[in-house]
């Protein structure tokens, strides 16, 4: 086999030096380019390289070869020795390993080899790393390549060299080039710079402004994501609630435990497809949002005609009373599924994502959600402003006796539009399953956060809740940027009190004179 | 007939002030004769443990009185006392962190989750807190300070009903959040807890605790019969009149921001108070006592006794808590169902709670 092209000396250095010695090997292996070292390294790593006198084997449990010759030995010599790999050898392996798969056949290795070297490079590789961009003829592989060739060369003795590499530099946009480039310009204990030319390193200071720029550009536009993501999700707990609350008027504390309902409703399609349609289990999502929604919506109907209809107009007291449904709902879905958090995995097409810049991935899962968040609230306000129900549902809200006169049957609309708003929630619990645990106190989480989003847009308007969502998303995301999550979460929480004392009626508020409730 | 004999029968009948002497005579009287003279496994002692627990159920009855002044007398609900009690409970903590002296588990002068976080000195809110007289104005100043304002600005934009609810259910969340960091200087996830001593008596002892059960029943008795004043006077009546008309009360020329203000302010004063008790005597306090949840259930023992009763917030309170510590231990799973059940079923059935129902039964049986 090939395994006879290896260097003699080179794999005795490696089986017998120090671990100095063994370092110097493996970096020649590299230097070399010797593709057909990687099983020999991968043994050493994995503690399966002995010696047996002047021989050097890999012992398998399948029998053992002689790393020179790739001949198979039998029987096995009776007195052997492990060669012992540290930490820093191991370290070097991985490196080195990663830079001879540079060479594969195979486009995914060579991209993921790419990746390990961005962090890893060291400069036994640049010969290895030039003859990889000779043969490479992908053009993103080429850019990753080109990149960690400039990162070996800024440490280079020539200055010509190092000043193209730090120039090749500037077009990148990871984390760890900004922190390179930054290391050229420190001053040492000494009071020399790491980089000795004042023209390289005027140079650098060029190369690393127009890093920064586009770094910071790549936050910027996380942060973004991230803020409109958490609106989303904010949007889709409050919306629910926008209508049982802000349309009804009626405080529902177990809207928590509806978006709970969803969640699990997701949780049991799941299992079901797992059981009994494997085949189809990328497709239990669409499964599983009606089957949220029909679960959600379904309690919640149940709740109103029980027990919601005999407090209409004592709102104090249908606030108690619903805290009590929402413990009771709480309980039963401990008894039913106990108290540990269940699984609900993301299905294939929903995991990885979109890789913007170095710094910036946008994840599937939530791209998918401000996705269904905007579908949800169209269907929603379609449904309020197109169909007979949604007429129905405004003419009780405006004015229930007027309402009544012409022949709306109020009562069954009030069930209706619950059912809806429930229903709601239930999607929302379907969509939070994708991307945050699902436990009987889900709905714990989000209840406080949804009537602040309900309130601080105006109650009794959808267009008030939406830019209430992803306005306090895009805050709240803000503020962790400065002074971390909880901090941020108060501020958030004590602005919309104070702002409440000076706009009562919320950002948006229903036009006309305020009747007192 | 002078002023204060005056007073002394507005306030309760005969056979109410026959009640409340019976009352002191329990808690001054028997209950420390039974737990401390009659020796154990005499079928009258009283345990130690039953004397705290009744000591706890009291700091719960007195938050419950609080709640139905401004509940059950000026309409306000707040999802929010659990801060003020919780409040109270770390003036409370604080002094008695401090009173534990080297002899935490790190032999060292500051508290020992400070010790843990490698503070090296005490933080600025932590000024003078190993004095007692520092500690109780904190206890009462504290939770009035932010009270009023608070109730400042939700008043004086005339925030109301289930707004104010909602926004002072936020109020607690957020600073449940902000005593759950570690870097608040509360103990963090923790609190305060392994107590020692309170003005240098064993916090452990059964004499300082018959002693705690003591002050608690006298501040329980105290607060009775101040709301039982207040409510009572011309302050009373307008108080309800702002409960139940307040744009018609606000014409006749009253400010009512003045009103709900005081009521709002004494409410969470009277909160502070019972959590300072609670904490020598349940021995720990921490983050979770601001929970949302913890402040609704408040509202529960007011609405199962009856609003607007003062006695009724007081059973309401004894009532709810002693089936919680039965069903806790007996079937724990259960608890929340019947917690649930119960705010269903009041707010459903028994609008004015036992004693509506009681008074109900009287009413049917005289005619």
């Amino acid at each position: 086999m090939a395994a006879a092209a290896l260097d003699p000396a080179l794999v005795a250095k490696l089986a017998f030096g120090d671990n100095d010695e063994k370092v110097a090997a493996i970096r020649a292996f590299v230097t070399q380019g010797e593709a057909e070292a990687a099983p020999l390294l991968a043994a050493l790593a994995n503690g399966q390289l002995q010696t047996a006198g002047e021989r050097v084997l890999i012992v398998r449990d399948d029998g053992a070869i002689d790393a020179l010759s790739g001949e198979k030995v039998t029987p096995l010599p009776e007195t052997r020795d492990d060669v012992i790999a540290n930490n820093r050898v191991r370290g070097e392996i991985a490196n080195a390993v990663a830079a001879l798969r540079l060479l594969a056949p195979q486009r995914a290795l060579r991209v993921q080899a790419v990746k390990e070297l961005e962090t890893g490079a060291n400069a036994a590789m640049l010969p290895l790393v030039k003859r990889a961009l000779e043969k490479e003829t992908d053009a993103q592989i080429r850019s990753a390549l080109e990149m960690i060739a400039a990162t070996i060369q800024v440490k280079s003795g020539d200055k010509a060299a190092r000043l193209e590499a730090i120039r090749a530099l500037a077009v990148a946009d990871s984390p760890g080039t900004r922190s390179l480039l930054g290391s050229l310009l420190l001053k040492q204990k000494d009071g020399s710079f790491a980089e000795p030319d004042e023209e390289v390193r005027r140079v650098a200071e060029q190369s690393l402004k127009s890093v920064q720029g586009r770094l910071a550009w790549g936050e910027r536009a996380g942060l973004l994501f991230a803020g409109v993501s958490l609106g989303s999700i904010l949007l889709l707990a409050a919306l629910g609630l926008a209508i049982t609350y802000g349309l009804m008027g009626v405080i529902n504390m177990a809207h928590g435990e509806l978006i709970m309902i969803g969640a699990y409703a997701t949780y049991v399609v799941q299992n079901l497809f797992r059981a009994y349609a494997p085949g189809a289990f990328d497709a239990y999502l669409l499964a599983a949002i009606p089957a949220a929604f029909i679960a959600s919506g379904l309690v919640g109907m149940a709740l109103e005609r029980s027990v919601i209809r005999y407090l209409y107009g004592r709102p104090l007291e249908t606030l108690l009373a619903t805290w009590g449904i929402s413990l009771m709902l709480i309980q039963a879905v401990r008894t039913l599924f106990g108290a540990q958090n269940v699984q609900v995995e993301n299905p294939s097409w929903m995991s990885g994502g979109i890789e913007l810049m170095a710094n910036v991935v946008l994840p599937w899962n939530r791209i998918m959600i401000v996705g269904f968040a905007a579908l949800v609230v169209v269907a929603v306000g379609l449904l309020l402003t197109r169909t007979r129900l949604g007429l129905f549902v405004r003419g009780v809200t405006q004015n229930r006796a007027m309402a009544s006169c012409v022949g709306v049957p109020t009562a069954r609309v009030d069930t209706w539009a619950f059912g809806l708003g429930s229903g709601v929630a239930g999607l929302a619990g379907c969509a939070l399953s994708q991307v945050g645990n699902v436990g009987p106190d889900l709905g714990q989480a989000y209840i406080v956060d949804s009537f602040m989003v309900v309130v601080f847009g105006g109650v009794g308007q959808l267009a008030g809740t939406v830019v209430a969502a992803l306005g306090l998303g895009f805050i709240n995301k803000l503020l962790e940027s400065w002074s971390g999550a909880v901090i941020a979460k108060i501020a958030v929480l004590v602005f919309i009190v104070l702002f409440i004392q000076k706009r009562p009626q919320g950002l948006f508020a229903l036009k006309g004179r305020a009747v007192e409730a | 007939m002078g002023p204060i004999a005056q007073t002394v029968t507005r306030l309760y009948g005969t056979r109410g002030w026959v009640g409340i002497g019976a009352a002191a005579l329990l808690l001054f009287v028997l209950v420390p004769v039974l737990n401390l003279v009659v020796p154990e496994g005499h079928p009258l002692h009283v345990s130690t443990f039953l004397v705290t627990l009744s000591g706890k159920i009291m700091c719960y009855a007195i938050v419950a009185l609080a709640m139905d002044l401004i509940w059950g007398f000026a309409g306000i609900l707040s999802l929010g006392h659990g801060l003020f009690f919780a409040l109270g409970g770390y003036a409370m903590g604080m002094y008695l962190m401090r009173q534990i002296g080297r002899q935490g588990q790190y032999q060292s002068e500051l508290p020992d989750f400070m010790v843990f976080l490698d503070w090296k000195e005490l933080p600025w809110h932590w000024w003078m807190s190993d004095q007692f007289w520092w500690a109780m104005l904190l206890i009462v100043a504290v939770p009035g300070l932010l009270a009023f304002g608070f109730g400042y600005l939700a008043f004086r934009s005339r925030i109301k009903g289930v707004y104010f609810s909602i926004i002072t259910q936020a109020l607690t969340f957020a600073a449940m959040l902000l005593f759950f960091r570690n870097e608040t200087g509360f103990g963090g996830n923790n609190g305060f807890t392994d107590f020692k001593r309170i003005l240098g008596f064993d916090v452990t002892a059964p004499q300082t605790r018959v002693v705690l059960f003591a002050v608690t029943g006298a501040t329980l008795l105290g607060a009775l019969l101040l709301g039982r004043w207040l409510i009572a006077s011309k302050f009373g009546r307008v108080l309800a009149a702002i409960r139940d008309a307040e744009t018609r009360i606000m014409f006749c020329g009253y400010n009512t921001l003045h009103y709900k203000l005081f009521i709002w302010t004494l409410s969470a004063i009277l909160c502070g108070i019972a959590g300072a008790l609670y904490v020598p005597q349940v021995g720990i306090i921490n983050p979770s006592e601001m929970s949302p949840a913890n402040s609704i259930e408040i509202a529960i023992w007011v609405a199962v006794g009856g609003r607007g009763t003062l006695v009724g917030a007081i059973a309401g309170a004894g009532i709810v808590n002693a089936a919680k510590s039965v069903f806790t231990v007996v079937f724990p799973e259960y608890w929340l169902y019947f917690l649930g059940l119960l705010f269903i079923l009041v707010t459903l059935f028994l609008p004015n709670g036992v004693v509506g129902l009681l008074k109900m039964r009287k009413r049917g049986g005289a005619a």
